[in-house]
């Protein structure tokens, strides 16, 4: 799955610094560099969608489901629209959606998170019991309710989506921020008379920034992942086109009684390959942050035990 | 029972009394208490007279304060009416359960074929750690994880459309038959849908059991178990997956939500006539009364569910409580 290969890394002298950096985060996290390659892809193509998509997401510019052909390499929906340019012009609709909703979701994980792991007590406890509750509802449906209520609208669904996935991020962050107010560092500057804010946001901080972004890159994912439910069940924007709404018109438009598999597959498709890069770039950041997600295990059929950290000449 | 264990068995069923009525205020508050909401709309009739307007708020309870409201509310749910459902003015109660009784059985299922085949890959690719079979079923996991619930239920539809039913619960045009036919042709309506729950939640768990099982392969308890000489089979399957239970059952547990989630997605792909199916026709109708019945029923079920599961983790590991 997500692990590196054992490649012996030599340094030579000579080599500039930043590709020395480069040349091993490559070699080490393999799968992270992967994901976030894919990542990069979908978001250029997002950026510059007005360039990238060859035909109006508008207009027809083929027959009404014509098979993917040399003008059109994915066929055409059932208006006749090209759709690579739908599906370009509907990832920058879902990947800001997902990127809105992780940020929207990012602040109060984070507050929580960092609140509840370094001052505890009370203050953690009633934090603990809010993030329970919020694990325990069923996402979807109340996504759902609130969307409903509120009409359709791009803004409406990020905040509807936002609301709720904070709470994996408050878990993490919970955990770390626990055991970083152990650490020595953070006691002696705590007994050198540093303030609170001065710790939290000198030393507390930096150190948990990372993580948060593993944890936003993934919520974005999950985000996206949402929005395509959302807007499949008809709450979504009805005058935007995102990878939800092309898979819902495939649905309603008989795309699957025609047999047009090109209307309908590449969203999905397109979905998976964000959500899974996501997931990669987001454990390669946790698992470098936090070696010991690697850990001893004992495998089962060679009965040997797994290097601490590190592989081949390098493993403890 | 010792002091602890009822002292956990209290506090969890506390918080679960404390979130159902969680949930109820939210439920009132985000269909009849924010501004401009779904109930205050209908007092809202076009080139209406401020007569007609004030009997209609009348008529609908809205002229009451707000806690009037809220208390009439909660009155009205603990004697069991959830309202009349405004498209076939059936009361909700009587149209939900007649919904959540399609949904169990086809839900049911497919998360059982999911438990079953996600704990056999699972356990198989731990077991074949760091192999090309390790790899082959965790990436595929991961695959089935990512794509969208609703895009696998139409996949399905594409590729098994021919050979099996795909709308509805039963053939409309079956009319007649012995009782065991008509099970037949239910069962047989119900094999794409819960094969698309199935598959939409094997994935999540074969990653949570490979890692559960992965943990308590590296206890001492299981090199000691290993240096007694007692064969691999007997190890992984009296010390390993015993303990391996626990994390196993929570975290199923805490997919329920996600269960509940991906069964609404499937049932409207499928149009199978459960609570998912509702909650989609009554937005498209913007039935009101219908989705905030259906959501209750289901955020409840959900809530309820997870008290079983913190029930069931104490009665494998009495520890839990501590």
């Amino acid at each position: 799955m997500m692990t590196s290969s054992d490649v012996t890394t030599t340094d030579s002298p000579e080599e500039h610094p930043t590709l020395r950096w480069l040349r091993k985060l490559v070699h080490h996290r393999k799968a992270g560099v992967v994901g976030a390659a894919i990542l990069l892809v979908f978001v250029v193509l997002a950026l510059g969608a007005h360039w990238f998509a060859p035909y109006s997401t508008v207009n027809a510019s083929g027959g009404v489901f014509a098979p993917p052909s040399g003008h059109h390499w994915l066929g055409t929906n059932d208006g006749g629209i090209d759709m690579v340019s739908l599906l370009i012009q509907g990832g920058r609709i879902s990947m800001l959606v997902g990127f809105a909703a992780a940020l929207v979701a990012a602040i109060p994980g984070a507050l929580v998170g960092i609140l509840s792991g370094y001052f505890g007590g009370w203050v953690d406890t009633i934090l603990m019991r809010i993030t329970d509750f919020f694990l325990v509802i069923p996402v979807i449906p109340v996504m759902i309710a609130i969307a409903a209520v509120w009409g359709p609208s791009l803004f409406h669904l990020i905040i509807a989506i936002g609301v709720l996935l904070w709470t994996s991020t408050a878990r993490v962050l919970r955990a770390q921020v626990k055991t970083l107010r152990e650490r020595t560092f953070v006691r002696r500057t705590v007994n050198l008379g540093a303030s609170r804010t001065r710790v939290l946001y000198r030393h507390i901080l930096p150190h948990v920034a990372p993580l948060l972004i593993a944890q936003t890159v993934i919520t974005m994912a999950l985000a996206i992942f949402y929005e395509t439910a959302l807007a499949f069940l008809g709450l979504g924007d009805p005058t935007a086109v995102s990878w939800g709404t092309i898979i819902e018109d495939g649905f309603l438009r008989t795309a699957i009684s025609t047999g047009a598999w090109w209307a309908i597959v590449p969203p999905g498709v397109c979905v998976a390959l964000v959500v899974i890069s996501a997931y990669l770039v987001g454990q390669s950041i946790e698992e470098a942050l936090n070696p010991r997600l690697r850990v001893a295990n004992v495998s089962p059929r060679s009965w040997k035990i797994r290097p601490l950290v590190g592989r081949g000449k390098d493993a403890l | 029972m010792n002091t602890r264990t009822l002292d956990y068995v209290l506090k969890r069923i506390g918080f679960s009394i404390m979130t159902v009525f969680v949930v109820l205020t939210f439920n009132f508050v985000l269909f009849r208490a924010l501004p401009g909401s779904a109930v205050t709309d209908l007092s809202r009739v076009p080139n209406s007279t401020p007569a007609l307007r004030e009997a209609l708020a009348r008529q609908f309870g809205l002229a009451d304060s707000k806690w009037q409201q809220y208390f009439i509310y909660l009155k009205q749910l603990l004697h069991g009416n959830l309202g009349v459902s405004y498209i076939n003015g059936l009361p909700v109660w009587h149209n939900l359960t007649t919904d959540l009784s399609n949904t169990i059985p086809m839900v049911g299922l497919g998360t059982l074929l999911a438990i079953v085949f996600g704990i056999w890959s699972g356990v198989t690719s731990a077991w074949r750690w760091h192999r090309p079979a390790d790899y082959l079923l965790t990436n595929t996991a991961i695959a089935f994880y990512s794509f969208p619930t609703q895009w696998l239920g139409l996949m399905l539809v594409m590729i098994f459309g021919r050979y099996l039913p795909t709308t509805g619960m039963n053939d409309p045009f079956a009319v007649g038959g012995s009782a065991w036919s008509h099970a037949l042709d239910t069962f047989k309506h119900m094999i794409l849908p819960a094969v698309a729950v199935a598959l939409t939640l094997y994935g999540q768990y074969t990653l949570v059991v490979r890692s559960a099982i992965l943990e308590v392969l590296g206890e001492d308890f299981v090199l000691t178990a290993r240096a007694k000489g007692i064969p691999a089979r007997t190890i992984l399957r009296r010390y390993v997956l015993r303990n391996a239970l626990l994390p196993i059952v929570t975290l199923i547990a805490l997919s329920i939500g996600y269960v509940v989630g991906g069964a609404l997605l499937v049932e409207t792909v499928f149009t199978w006539p459960g609570i998912g199916l509702a909650v989609y026709q009554s937005v498209l109708s913007r039935d009101y009364p219908m989705l905030q019945g259906a959501f209750l029923i289901l955020t409840l079920s959900v809530v309820m569910l997870n008290l079983v599961a913190d029930l069931l983790s104490l009665k494998l590991d009495p520890r839990v409580a501590e």
